[in-house]
Formats: structure tokens, sequence, C-alpha cells
């Protein structure tokens, strides 16, 4: 077993509870155990673009330090949002003493100073990188039988090219992904178009069109199910079908995973572990057709 | 849409201003037009992102204080992916944003959010919902 820490994020314990379980399976099917941080605190959930915001970077570079006190130099992140913050802040003190000087300073009462010396790591790049995609073929138990999916990276796994783990526009990491549990991707001209995002608490229905014309495009391309790796955009993409359904007469639901319930499920973890329960389009009859479930 | 150019407009302190806190030289744009070609919230906003720029380099508060763009904006950044002169929009969004939130002229006031409306969404939906739009 090989341990990593581990920093959940806020969404992770709550609506995206399937997001975690799934992967701290698939982990540990792997050999990885993923040791969540004694401490940890919400990472602000978006880099502050403004120059002069340093204080908005204390709460992501706070998680760092914590992770430094855990005697680690990497951390491991699930939610996109969490990645792209952390990763971003730690690129931003890296880059700049004066302001890691000045974030130092606001966190005077950490026994643990801060020198940009935590990585940031994605599951997806442990996947890819570490254990490699050829290696993860080989432990897959379970392979579907004709499953297609389109993979939505939405924006923050892959934007800005400093912290992006891809190709900023035409990313392929999940494909590949896919391609090692046996499954196939669809081409997806939707796969970075963003989701609205935040704008779901005051706009609705702003996103629930995008929902529309991201979901309709995947079902015009023949997938089966939309895989994500972020909490948000799992939220608009699939609670966010309820007002699409009302407001486009052509509308027809679609499931929305996480790319950890399709890796969990084929390296064999239990279906409990997966929690469709926490979904609105029951993604369980689709799986079950296609041999999964 | 009647605007008014002169040399002390184009360098007044609203316009330092937003060069400062986006870190952007707004003189670069030539206006091409492909940050609002490919922006996926292009057609709820009022000003497309590139006339956001123009209306920056020339001074123009009002109107941008005044628009929904900046908050429509959702800091997707593909827009700062495709500029030929690598100018972050986004970037110069926030900055608009910032100047108005630090007078404390949210676009969101969390009071009269329902509790329904509060409770039917995740805790990364509202955090990053007031991040952006609340002081
Ligand atoms: S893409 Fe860049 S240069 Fe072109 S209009 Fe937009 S900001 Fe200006
Ligand atoms: S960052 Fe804002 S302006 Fe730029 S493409 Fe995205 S939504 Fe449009």
């Amino acid at each position: 077993m090989k341990t990593i820490a581990y920093y959940p994020g806020c969404t992770l314990k709550n609506t995206a509870k399937n997001f975690e379980d799934s992967a701290l399976c698939a982990l540990d099917r792997l050999g990885y155990e993923a040791k969540e941080l004694a401490r940890w605190n919400c990472c602000g959930t978006v880099f502050s673009l403004a120059t002069d915001d340093l204080m908005h970077h204390v709460a992501p570079i706070r998680n760092l330090v914590r992770a430094k006190e855990a005697g680690s130099d990497t951390i491991l992140t699930l939610c996109a949002m969490c990645y792209n913050t952390l990763k971003r802040a730690n690129e931003r003190v890296k880059n700049d003493a004066e302001s890691l000087e000045k974030i130092n300073n606001f966190m005077d009462t950490e026994t643990v100073k801060y020198a940009g010396d935590v990585r940031v790591l994605h599951l997806l790049e442990i996947l890819r990188d570490e254990l490699t995609f050829p290696v993860l073929a080989g432990k897959v138990v379970k392979k579907p039988n004709g499953l297609k999916v389109a993979n939505y990276y939405g924006c923050l796994l892959v934007r800005p090219k400093s912290v992006g783990l891809d190709d900023q526009e035409n990313p392929i990491v999940l494909e590949d992904l896919m391609t090692a549990l046996g499954i196939e991707s669809v081409e997806f001209p939707y796969k970075t178009e963003c989701c609205g995002a935040y704008q779901t608490v005051d706009e609705p229905k702003a996103v629930a069109d995008r929902t529309y014309r991201i979901l309709s495009s995947a079902r015009r391309q023949g997938a089966d199910l939309v895989t994500v790796s972020c909490p948000l955009c799992a939220f608009n993409l699939d609670q966010r079908q309820k007002q699409a359904a009302l407001l486009f007469a052509d509308f027809e639901p679609l499931p929305v995973v996480y790319f950890t319930q399709l890796l969990a499920l084929g390296l064999g973890c239990p279906e409990d572990r997966m929690r469709f329960d926490l979904h609105y389009v029951d993604p369980r009859p689709v799986l079950k057709k296609k041999g999964v479930l | 849409m009647r605007t008014d150019i002169s040399r002390k407009k184009i360098r007044n302190a609203f316009v330092e201003k937003v060069e400062e806190l986006s870190g952007q030289n707004l003189l670069a744009c030539y206006q091409c037009g492909k940050c609002s070609a490919g922006c996926p919230q292009a057609d709820r906003m009022d000003l497309l992102p590139n006339q956001v720029i123009r209306l920056a380099q020339l001074g123009e508060q009002e109107d941008l204080f005044n628009c929904r763009t900046i908050w429509v904006c959702a800091s997707c950044m593909t827009c700062n992916v495709r500029c030929p002169k690598g100018i972050k929009i986004a970037e110069v969004m926030e900055a608009i944003r910032q100047i108005m939130l630090r007078k404390r002229k949210d676009h969101i006031l969390i009071e009269k959010l329902s509790a329904e409306e509060r409770e039917s969404v995740p805790p990364i939906a509202l955090i990053s919902s007031f991040r952006k739009s609340t002081s």
C-alpha cells in the first residue's frame, strides 16, 4: 500500500459523496491509501484573479501547510475546483517570494512555515503518470459491453495552462482512461464548454440552458452516459435536468456519472460504494444493460 | 451607442485600476472579437467581452459598472486561451467586479436568497457564487 495525503474539500463530504466513496474504493483496489488530512478547511472554490487579493490565497495555502504537518510533500485532490484553486495558489506563491512571505505573515499562528514545497496532484495525474493506463488496464476485472460515454472536462481541470493537467481545449486523459476500462468515448465538441458554474445559484434557468445544450450534444454523438470530474459540473449537468425538461420540449434525460464510478466498477468495487441514490437521473438501468452492474 | 473619447478618459484612474487589478495591458487589444466569438455566456451578455475591453480602454466606467456582462461571465477562461494578444479577459472582468464589490455593491444579496434556494444547491455552488458576487 502506498499512502498519499488526501484533501477532500467540502462538497465531497456532502452532495458528492458518490465521488469520494467511489474514488477511495478504486484507490484501495489500486494499492493506494488516501489518508485524509486530520484538519482541513474550504479552499474557497475559486482562485482569486485580482492581482492584489492575497487574502483569498490564505485558505488554499493553509491546506498545503496541513499536508506538510502530515509529513507529506504531495496532496491528492479529486474535485476539479479544489485542484485548480490549491494548485494555482501554490504556483502563485512559488513564483512570487513577496506574496509567499506576506501569506506566511498572515498565518503567523501556524507552526509550519510554507515554502511552496507541496505538490498538488489530481487523481487523474496519478492514474496517468504514476500508475499508467496500461498497468491500470491489467487490473480491470469488469469490462462493459459496448458502453459509450461523452467525457466532460469543464474548465478548471484544464485551464489555465500553468495548472491544467492536459490540453486546454482538447484534453484526452479521460478518453485514455476510458479506453483502459474497456469503454468507448464519443467525439464530444462540448467537452470543455463551461456549464455556467456557480450561476446555478442565481440563474438556474440559464444553467439549465447550458445543460440542455451540452447533454443534447452528447446524445447526438451517441453517448449512453456523460462522465464528469467536478461536483459543480455534476450538479449542473445532472440535477438541472429537472429544469431543462421543463424548458425544452425535446429534452431527453441522460445519466451523468463521476469518472471514478466507472473506474471503481471496472476494478470490482461493490455497487453500494457508488452511491447511485445521490443522482437525479439514475445511471443504473444503462449500466445494467451494458453489463457493468 | 454614443461614446465621447478624450485623452483624459483613456488614462483615467479607472483604467489604471483595471490594469493594476487585472495585471493586463488593455491597449494590447486590437478588437479582433475572438474572445466574444467563443464565449459560452455571450448570448446572455449585454456587452460582448471585446466590447468590455474596448470600453475599459476608453475609460467608460459607467457603462461597465452598469452592465450585466461582468456578472454573467463565469470565469471559464476560454477567452484567455484564445486571445491572439495574450490578454486575460477573465481577469479584466474580475477587476471590474472587484472595483464594484470593494464599494460594497454586491451583485447577490445573500439575505434575499430563500431557504429553499440555499438548500437546493451544493456548498461548492454557494461558496463560489458568494466569492464572485459578494464583497
Ligand atoms: S480576443 Fe483579445 S485582442 Fe481579440 S478582441 Fe478579445 S481581448 Fe481583444
Ligand atoms: S471567462 Fe467570461 S468572458 Fe471569457 S469566455 Fe468565459 S464567460 Fe466568456
